[in-house]
């Protein structure tokens, strides 16, 4: 058994069977993670480095977590008083890595496609962990088994994407995974934020008025205003954003229906989420943070195995 | 191809497990039973079926462990893992492994890592239907045994559960 591919670069590149083949291993991990030693030793043998040239909580400590817990060597490096301060270039700083004998790479960078540019230069594997405005396909597998979990499967369920569209590559990422998995996918938001073609290029549903698209959903995947990626204003302020846009406990309770509330976080709260939502019962938050160790996990195992360099 | 255990001795045999467990396990609180995924699980399934119906009233521990992440070959091939499922706590009691062949030996290898993050057993062993002996690789040897047969290694062997026959390929 084997990924199709040896990097994860994106959802894009996976067949839905390597998706099921890391959603199931993902499960079995969140089991290693319930035990008294949360630990096994299948990556001994790898060192893994987390390169970070873009701000990370979640997915940084999320990562650096999985790779412990399966046992991997890790080094941590963020652009930020590094050498790449000093304007040495991405492929520069990863060979330099790499020749200290590193055999995976995670990586995050604010340049879509650096996972890619890296993956056609160096031998190593390469897991996307945020590339720019394009993929972050580690996000999207996290969602889907949260999901899951909480509805038993993908197939059928109708889930909206509520916010930042044009900026949000958990978006882009979490619209090719359940498009793959036979999911329905809507994106809903101001119509700045939603890409002009994306109905068509995409197979997705707009809509424009997030009342209806809770109303049509079972999932609202709530993703966060990227302030830092706008430069231009594309809604008036934040308040306003909030009133049309932010999802409330009172709107939740208007609907005739139960439904699950996710956000990659993090959350800007009292602007696409309240706080009582954030926190309250719909909200499945936490337990999507919970299974992102566990989904990284299969990645980094199912990814190791596929490295040729191993003997 | 060779048929080792018929039908009827499989059953005998299967029998015959459960009844040596029981003789020399005499206080089941203080003994777990697991079986390995995902073969080992078959021959488990079965050897609790008859020491559940020989003690009905006593509580049996059961528990399957797959051994995928334990395993010393995952740079030659990744495996499927499978369930592992122990809900009971196996610190200080005496574990019986259960397995359907024993033929290297690394696959216990690997179930005594994985078994070791779970608690100290007080004592482990090792039950197989069948004992490929002379191909072990490690110093591991079955407690409890159904057939020990002589093998060369090009040869192999299968639980036929469909046809309850052991068969020698």
């Amino acid at each position: 058994m084997q990924l199709s591919t040896k990097h994860l670069l994106g959802i894009k590149d996976l067949t839905p069977q390597d998706i099921s083949t890391i959603l199931s291993t993902a499960t079995e991990f969140k089991g290693v993670l319930q035990r008294q030693i949360k630990k096994v030793p299948s990556l001994r043998d790898i060192t893994i480095v987390n390169l970070f040239y873009e701000n990370s909580t979640r997915t940084r400590i999320s990562f650096e977590l999985a790779e412990k817990r399966l046992s991997a060597d890790t080094i941590n490096f963020t652009a930020s008083g590094s050498s790449a301060a000093k304007g040495e270039t991405l492929l520069d700083t990863v060979n330099n890595i790499l020749s200290m004998k590193v055999d995976m790479v995670v990586m995050r960078h604010s340049a879509s496609g650096a996972p890619h540019f890296l993956a056609k230069h160096i031998p190593a594997a390469i897991v996307n962990a945020g590339d720019g405005i394009n993929e972050h396909p580690t996000q999207a597998l996290l969602d889907a088994f949260s999901i899951k979990e909480s509805l038993g499967t993908l197939e059928g369920k109708k889930v909206v994407l509520i916010g930042d569209i044009m900026h949000s590559r958990v978006a882009l990422s979490n619209i090719y995974l359940l498009n793959k998995m036979g999911a329905e996918v809507m994106v809903a938001g101001p119509p700045t934020l939603i890409p002009k073609y994306i109905a068509e290029a995409l197979n997705v549903k707009v809509e424009y008025n997030l009342k209806k698209a809770l109303q049509w959903c079972d999932v609202a995947n709530v993703l966060r205003i990227q302030l830092e990626r706008q430069n231009q204003v594309l809604f008036s302020s934040l308040r306003e954003y909030n009133l049309a846009y932010g999802v409330s406990k009172k709107l939740l309770d208007s609907l005739n229906k139960e439904i699950v509330v996710m956000h990659p976080g993090p959350i800007n709260r009292g602007v696409e989420l309240d706080s009582d939502v954030a926190d309250g019962t719909h909200s499945i938050i936490l337990q999507q943070v919970e299974n992102g160790v566990a989904v990284r996990m299969a990645v980094l195992y199912l990814l190791s195995g596929a490295k040729p360099t191993a003997n | 191809m060779k048929i080792i255990l018929d039908k009827q001795q499989l059953q005998l045999t299967l029998q015959r497990l459960s009844h040596q467990l029981l003789e020399n396990e005499p206080d089941l609180n203080q003994t777990v039973f697991i079986g390995l995924q995902p073969r080992g699980v078959k021959v488990s399934d079965k050897i609790i079926e008859t020491i559940r119906q020989l003690n009905p009233e006593d509580k049996v521990q059961y528990g399957v462990l797959d051994i995928t992440f334990y395993r010393d070959d995952i740079r030659n091939e990744l495996h499927v893992a499978n369930k592992t499922d122990i809900t009971f706590s196996i610190e200080g009691k005496k574990v019986v492994l259960i397995d359907d062949v024993l033929y290297t030996g690394r696959t216990i290898r690997a179930a005594l890592d994985a078994l070791q993050d779970f608690g100290r057993p007080q004592k482990v062993e090792l039950c197989v239907l069948v004992d490929r002996r002379f191909n072990r690789e490690l110093p591991i040897q079955p407690d409890y045994c159904g057939k020990a047969i002589d093998t060369i290694t090009s040869q192999k062997v299968k639980v036929e559960w469909e046809r309850e026959e052991v068969v020698l390929y």
